[in-house]
């Protein structure tokens, strides 16, 4: 059956921020949706509040509304746009969430838009876990025993039919959120209290412990024909009890017989018929108990999701795009298999090679949260590699993660001395899953633990643990081998190779150099060769070069003769380093193609755009190391190489890269360097004229110290070359920074610690430009709501600046020209300043792409990505017509978007270390209410009415005065404790008292949790957080009760709320801002 | 020990000896399930093939003694990348390398069998032989080139019962295993719907080579049925008084087996008649039509077909070199499926009388499910000729 013709205009949710659990997969997902749609003509209409989007382009959709995803603001778009058809199912849950209240609150109805995809009964059937349990029962499905509690009552009730452990899992939160395990009585009430506060709905599952079981899941997809297809199946290596998201995970399903697993695909099709899902794709997990096979329904989710980006990376099988065209009327045997081209898409993926994915982890950002994993998903990102075996796989996993592993090195000392002492943490690592246990089963190995042992404590499958074993064996030969000092044969590294060791490894475990091993495994004639994703373990022909490495005969790579440009990508997200980056590659991809280049992509996080084969001409599934990069390299012979687009990840290895013939192309690494070693950049600015804040290098406290005393306090503190933010600290006081030295000296020994003077109060402000050579043209000034001292990525900004004058934006616009022209910029330059009074500080300067590049893109309507790469190219920004700065007339507000809901106990408290991991834009003609709608976007409903409670520290109290004061005046009541409270009442303001939490009950902190407060206003004492207002901070995160903790922040929500007080949001799409922007 | 894969175009490659050790010869063919290896050595159509699997990582369930398909292994010679010495799985009895020593498969890993398969391919299934002894390659290639190949030569009666016999089992589930009725029990009676427990119906089954799956699943469709040797004569079956014959799979080319074309022509409109697989090319031959020799043929479980009465699409297992020419039908049969990827005839149906085959397997094993409905189609045919 062909496309319908009875819908001419669809509306596609997206899934807002980045947060844990619904990161950049999602951009993939709804990019592919909607250049499906727009393809077959239809009228496409999103939403989508998260601006680092490819899919929130102006051009992937007909209208692009960059607004907060609630219910009332779909509505808005609803009215405004009059869509035929609501397409819910590729924005993840944020998404399918909006549409159950959509349509339950009869919206849809009321404005007659129809569901496609999966409708409301279906959705509910999977969602509800009480519909979903009697779903799966008349399917005849077997179901962990379960009940549901909406009070602690309940809970006890339900948990005496049940014995020890039991799993909590909260209903309708995003990634399994407040999911846990009770182990026993004692932590049963707190972990129940827990998961019926963060569920939206007050409701919990007390569940069947099936820990340790074997988990799996099947990607399914259906069409109104019902035809219905297995797209891939999923092994995780860790057992039942690790959120899949934190689990390292296998395709295809390693240890099933085809008995077993086609009652699970049996199962997989009896649970997508029953729920109902009538077109797309689905996700269904099940545990199998390992002793008797017996098979239980774990979940189901009626949408694509993160597993199914991974599926689609693993197998070829473009999963949205299908769903899309799926939802639109096709047949899955209407549809052509892109990269066979001769064979429909009605089939089932057969790979000849093993996928392996490993989440990447940021428990080092949050030190007061445990790296410990549960049902409740903590990862930030993910890799994926692909080697012809599991050993080959996983450790090009590995090394694909970034983490300074470039296979299994050693976590604990494991010869005789260390041995006794390393084996207690060893099983105690295996026991509790962390994120680090794939290494430690490594180590149990070489402290001679046996396989059974291992999987006793850590019950992961002993096939995992087998290949393991080898690994550790065999790098023991290789040590052997390396100790005979004979020459190396090709069947060595041929062997070593094919069982995925990196050069890196290798070159540890003989004693050489990484160069070393290198030269002489080419000498001895082993090189890599490419073999192509093809879904079909190459029964037919691939047209689509969609590649991965590994060591055999054959090479399939085809070089064309086309002058071709490589991106490399930015590896795993993770805080600091995330959807920003991959934007501006695959803008870079898309307009090199457009310009007629063949585009090569390298990168190796599954999660992207810039993984679909579509992006580029060629994708290279490949880890970001200098010796896989190289071998594409070798292979490819690129004209040119761009490492400024994916962050830091690209970016290390571009002196590495130059060193090694590979042509750099944009602005040199050594421009780069100049600009990220504090002295050549010093030289620099002097030579310029320009002003940096006061500072110096310690390699000693002793040292520190003199310098401290030298630039007075308060100080900026951190270790030499970071990434986010890294170990960075302000610090008041002698006391501090000795703590700080032991710490940070010890974390990093190898690098000294940078002092700079703080600037207390001055106002920062971030930059982007481009730079043909000749020319600079500025992209966008933003100015940080939040004062110096938090980090750039974690602070809201607004685009144009809020209040800074005219003259000021004119002289940072001449320096940065001048810094751009100085550092011979080619491309993307971003600086930041900070502003006190009338004087400007140059803080940094990254002659790179920015995590703000898309947001100045969506802001102004000017594509930076797009024209940085053309300049790279060598073309000049007169010739592509970019010769002035856009000034919009609207407000873009960027706000940052924390995962703090995740970690339990963290301290919320906003820093120079960066901590956020996505962000939202809301855009108006006025500051306030772009700032309300990026609040909105965020998750944080600025209130209307209520009681607002102010703590501040002694000398914000004067700036919080007219805050209170405007927000009395707008019919809040104010609270405060007694200090604060006094302080207003001899100003004229009423606030009535609360006291503080160590001054008893009623406090502050419990009035937020009984939800008594609308907001809260707390600047803290100081960097560290006293416990009091550490408690007001968790409360309002935990209880969900918008709160700032710096004044400029509270500043402008109060403004804010003032307009919204005097007028309802409005919506506008991107493509009407920028139409009335002047260019 | 080392081991070598020669093929007859000259084509070498060099890997790892696993299974038993010497000399296999035998037609190459690639098979892209990922699962199944052990149903695969053991369905007596690979009867003078060696199997390449694409799937890279193989062995790792082990074997036990649920999953096979029919008394013995089959296959000649069975190629691996990876072969997993020491398995998981709960239903696991021994490693597969094991396993294939005792059935006397040779074996070799650690070869590049994408770059094989690409080569199969482009340039057609072989002859080929793997060898753990000595290290000739060309005379190996020579003995591969000297191998006589599929075409022309009867391997069904290698591969078909020596005496007729009732089989009684039914579907396997999981923690139960198979289960079995009571043999020698008369069809079952009444107006109650055919089942296991009820088997009203009576079905002759041609040998060819049958996997035991199917027998399983005429069983769990309601029938009794007896097993007979693919030379039986169609007189002999009508003696056997039964409400249906089922033409099994099998291995080989369907023109080297002429008896079996000719007791078939003779049962047509004498009983309603179900085939699968060379069953069904033997149908074609005996309705007048023609088959051929696919290139690399289908062999996998991921084959999608349409059923063109109700335009719905099965994922399918395949396993087969020939296929049926549409054409030379000349409209004694209409073609009922169709294989999505290459418009192959996939299923055929005689447009008067009870009789219809498919080329795929419905019974699986390994494989999907998806079309295990036939054997239903096949009983309710029989039902509709009873009345």
């Amino acid at each position: 059956m062909p496309k319908r013709t009875d819908i001419k205009s669809i509306l596609l949710i997206g899934s807002g921020p980045i947060v844990i659990g619904q990161a950049c997969e999602f951009d993939y997902s709804g990019t592919q949706a909607c250049k499906a749609l727009k393809e077959e003509g239809f009228r496409v209409i999103l939403v989508n509040s998260n601006p680092a989007t490819i899919m929130t382009d102006p051009g992937f959709a007909d209208r692009t509304y960059i607004e907060p995803i609630t219910v009332e603001i779909v509505e808005k778009i609803i009215e405004k746009e009059r869509p035929d058809a609501l397409l819910p199912t590729i924005g993840g849950q944020t998404a399918l969430n909006i549409a159950i209240d959509l349509a339950e609150q009869g919206i849809l109805e009321r404005h007659g838009v129809e569901m496609i995809g999966a409708n409301l009964a279906a959705i509910k059937k999977a969602e509800d876990r009480d519909l979903f349990k009697e779903a799966m029962a008349r399917a005849g499905l077997d179901l962990p025993r379960s009940g549901y509690a909406r009070n602690m009552r309940d809970a006890n009730r339900i948990q005496k039919r049940l014995s020890f452990p039991v799993i909590i899992r909260p209903s309708r939160t995003l990634g399994g959120s407040g999911g846990n395990i009770a182990y026993g009585a004692e932590d049963f009430k707190e972990v129940v209290q827990r998961g019926l506060d963060i569920s939206p709905v007050h409701e919990i599952l007390i569940e069947e412990s099936v820990l340790g079981w074997k988990e799996f899941e099947l990607e399914v997809m259906r069409d109104h024909k019902d035809n219905v297809v297995i797209v891939c199946s999923i092994e995780n290596f860790d057992p039942m009890g690790v959120h899949t998201g934190d689990s390292i995970t296998v395709a295809p399903a390693q240890t099933l017989t085809d008995k077993e697993y086609q009652i699970m695909r049996d199962a997989a099709i009896r649970v997508i018929r029953e729920i109902g899902v009538d077109t797309g794709g689905s996700n269904i997990q099940f545990a199998v108990n390992p002793a008797d096979g017996r098979m239980v329904v774990i979940e189901m989710n009626p949408r694509v999701s993160r597993s199914s980006a991974l599926a689609s990376k693993a197998t070829g099988f473009p999963i949205a795009k299908i769903a899309a065209k799926l939802a639109v009327g096709y047949t899955l045997d209407e549809i052509r298999n892109d990269i066979t081209r001769e064979t429909p898409a009605c089939f089932e993926p057969t790979i000849d090679y093993v996928v392996t994915k490993i989440p990447r982890f940021t428990f080092e950002k949050f030190p007061q949260a445990k790296d410990i994993l549960t049902p409740q998903m903590k990862s930030v990102g993910e890799v994926m590699a692909i080697g012809r075996t599991f050993k080959e796989s996983l450790q090009k996993a590995m090394r694909s993660l970034e983490t300074g592993s470039y296979g299994f090195e050693e976590k604990v000392n494991t010869d005789e001395a260390g041995g006794a002492a390393a084996l207690g943490v060893v099983r105690q690592k295996l026991e509790q899953p962390n994120a680090e246990r794939l290494w430690y089963v490594a180590d149990a190995f070489r402290l001679g633990m046996a396989a059974e042992e291992i999987h006793g404590l850590s019950k992961i499958d002993p096939w995992f643990l087998e290949h393991i074993r080898q690994i550790v064996a065999t790098e023991q030969e290789i040590r052997n081998a390396g100790a005979t000092g004979a020459p190396l044969a090709p069947e060595f590294f041929l062997r070593h190779k094919q069982m995925g060791f990196s050069d890196r490894r290798l070159a540890q475990l003989l004693g050489r150099t990484e160069a070393d091993i290198r030269a002489e495994r080419t000498k001895a004639g082993v090189s890599a060769v490419f073999r192509a994703v093809d879904t079909c373990g190459a029964e037919f022909a691939a047209y689509t070069p969609y590649l991965y490495s590994t060591y055999e005969g054959e090479d399939e790579s085809n070089r064309t003769p086309r002058k071709k440009i490589m991106i490399l990508g930015g590896g795993p997200n993770r805080i600091g380093q995330g959807i920003e980056f991959d934007y501006c590659c695959v803008h870079a991809a898309f307009a090199l193609r457009e310009d007629g280049y063949e585009t090569i992509m390298v990168n190796c996080n599954p999660e992207t755009v810039s993984t679909d084969y579509d992006t580029s001409d060629k994708l290279y599934f490949e880890p970001l190391t200098f010796e896989n990069v190289m071998n594409i390299v070798e292979r490819e012979n690129p004209d040119g190489v761009i490492v400024q687009f994916g962050g830091q990840t690209p970016l290390k290895l571009a002196l590495p890269l130059e060193r090694a013939g590979v042509k750099i192309i944009g602005t040199s690494p050594d421009s780069i360097d100049l600009a990220e070693d504090r002295e050549r950049f010093r030289l620099l600015l002097d030579r310029l004229g320009l002003r940096q804040p006061l500072s110096g290098t310690a390699r000693s406290y002793e040292e520190a110290r003199q310098i401290a005393e030298r630039l007075g306090y308060p100080i900026l503190v951190r270790p030499s070359y970071v990434l986010g933010g890294r170990a960075m600290e302000i610090v008041y006081d002698g006391e501090t920074l000795r703590r700080y030295m032991t710490r940070a000296v010890a974390a990093s020994p190898d690098h000294p610690i940078l002092i700079d003077k703080f600037l207390d109060d001055a106002i920062e402000l971030d930059v982007d430009a481009l730079s043909d050579g000749e020319r600079v043209v500025i992209g966008g000034i933003m100015e940080h709501i939040e004062r110096a001292g938090v980090h750039s990525g974690d602070s809201a900004c607004s685009l144009p600046p809020k209040s800074i004058s005219q003259e000021i934006q004119q002289e940072i616009r001449r320096q940065t020209s001048e810094l751009a022209l100085a550092l011979e910029v080619r491309g993307l330059m971003n600086a930041q300043f900070a502003v006190k009074g009338k004087d400007i500080y140059i803080l940094e300067v990254n002659p790179r792409a920015s995590r703000t590049v898309p947001f100045v893109s969506k802001a102004t309507g000017m594509p930076l990505a797009k024209i940085a790469a053309r300049i790279m190219v060598g073309r000049r920004l007169a010739d592509l017509g970019v010769v002035a700065e856009i000034l919009p007339r609207h407000i873009s507000v960027k706000e940052s978007v924390f995962p703090f809901n995740k970690f339990p106990g963290v301290d919320t408290l906003l820093g120079p270390e960066m901590k956020s991991t996505g962000e939202v834009m809301g855009i108006d003609s006025t500051f306030g209410v772009a700032f309300a709608k990026a609040q909105l976007g965020g998750g944080t409903r600025l209130p209307r009415e209520g009681k607002v409670f102010i703590s501040v520290r002694d000398e914000d109290k004067e700036a919080v005065t007219p805050i209170a004061r405007k927000l009395e005046g707008l019919g809040f009541q104010i609270v405060a404790t007694q200090g604060t409270a006094e302080y207003f009442t001899r100003r004229g303001i009423t606030a009535a008292m609360i006291k503080k939490v160590q001054q008893g009950s009623p406090n502050a902190a419990e009035a937020i949790k009984d939800g008594e407060i609308a907001m809260v206003i707390n600047t803290p004492t100081d960097a560290h957080s006293h416990a009091d207002s550490f408690h007001l901070r968790r409360n309002a995160v935990d209880y969900q009760v918008p709160y700032f903790t710096t004044i400029a922040g509270a500043d402008a929500a109060a403004e804010g709320i003032e307009l919204l007080k005097q007028r309802e949001l409005e919506v506008r799409p991107l493509q009407e801002y920028l139409a009335t922007t002047q260019g | 020990m080392k081991a070598i894969l020669a093929l007859a175009d000259g084509k070498v490659f060099a890997g790892r000896s696993f299974g038993a050790e010497g000399e296999a010869v035998g037609e190459v063919v690639f098979n892209t399930s990922m699962t199944g290896y052990q149903e695969i050595l053991t369905d007596p159509s690979y009867e003078g093939q060696m199997v390449a699997m694409t799937y890279p990582e193989i062995g790792n369930v082990g074997v036990n003694a649920e999953d096979v398909e029919s008394r013995k292994a089959f296959v000649k010679g069975f190629i691996v990348k990876e072969y997993c010495a020491l398995p998981s799985n709960w239903r696991a009895t021994e490693p597969l390398g094991e396993y294939m020593r005792e059935h006397g498969i040779v074996g070799i890993e650690g070869i590049d069998t994408r770059s094989l398969v690409r080569h199969l391919r482009d340039h057609g299934s072989q002859e080929a032989v793997i060898s753990t002894l000595g290290d000739d390659p060309a005379a190996k290639v020579a003995k591969a080139k000297a191998s006589p190949g599929l075409i022309g030569r009867d391997l069904v009666k290698e591969v078909s019962c020596a005496e007729p016999y009732d089989w009684t089992e039914g579907k396997w589930e999981l923690g139960k295993g198979y289960r079995s009725r009571g043999a020698g029990e008369k069809a079952g009676k009444g107006k109650k719907k055919a089942s296991f427990e009820n088997p009203r119906f009576f079905v002759v089954a041609y040998d060819y080579g049958i996997k035991r799956n199917i027998l399983r699943g005429l069983s769990e469709s309601g029938c009794r049925v007896k097993v007979v040797p693919a030379s039986t004569s169609a007189d002999e079956v009508l003696a056997l008084n039964p409400d249906g014959v089922f033409l099994s799979n099998g291995p080989g080319d369907p023109d080297a087996v002429p008896y079996a074309r000719d007791n078939v022509e003779k049962l047509l409109g004498k009983k309603p008649i179900f085939g699968i697989c060379l069953g069904h090319q033997i149908l074609g031959l005996a309705l007048g039509g023609k088959t051929y020799k696919l290139k690399f043929g289908h062999h996998g479980g991921n084959q999608p077909v349409m059923d063109l009465t109700t335009q719905k699409v099965e994922i399918t297992a395949q396993n087969h070199g020939f296929a049926v020419d549409a054409d030379s039908l000349k409209g004694a049969a209409a073609v009922t499926h169709l294989n999505l990827n290459d418009n192959t005839v996939e299923g055929l149906a005689h447009k008067e009388l009870p009789i219809f085959s498919v080329q795929y397997h419905p019974e699986s094993s390994p494989g999907p499910h998806d079309a295990s409905y036939l054997f239903k189609r096949f009983v309710e045919m029989m039902e509709k000729q009873k009345k």
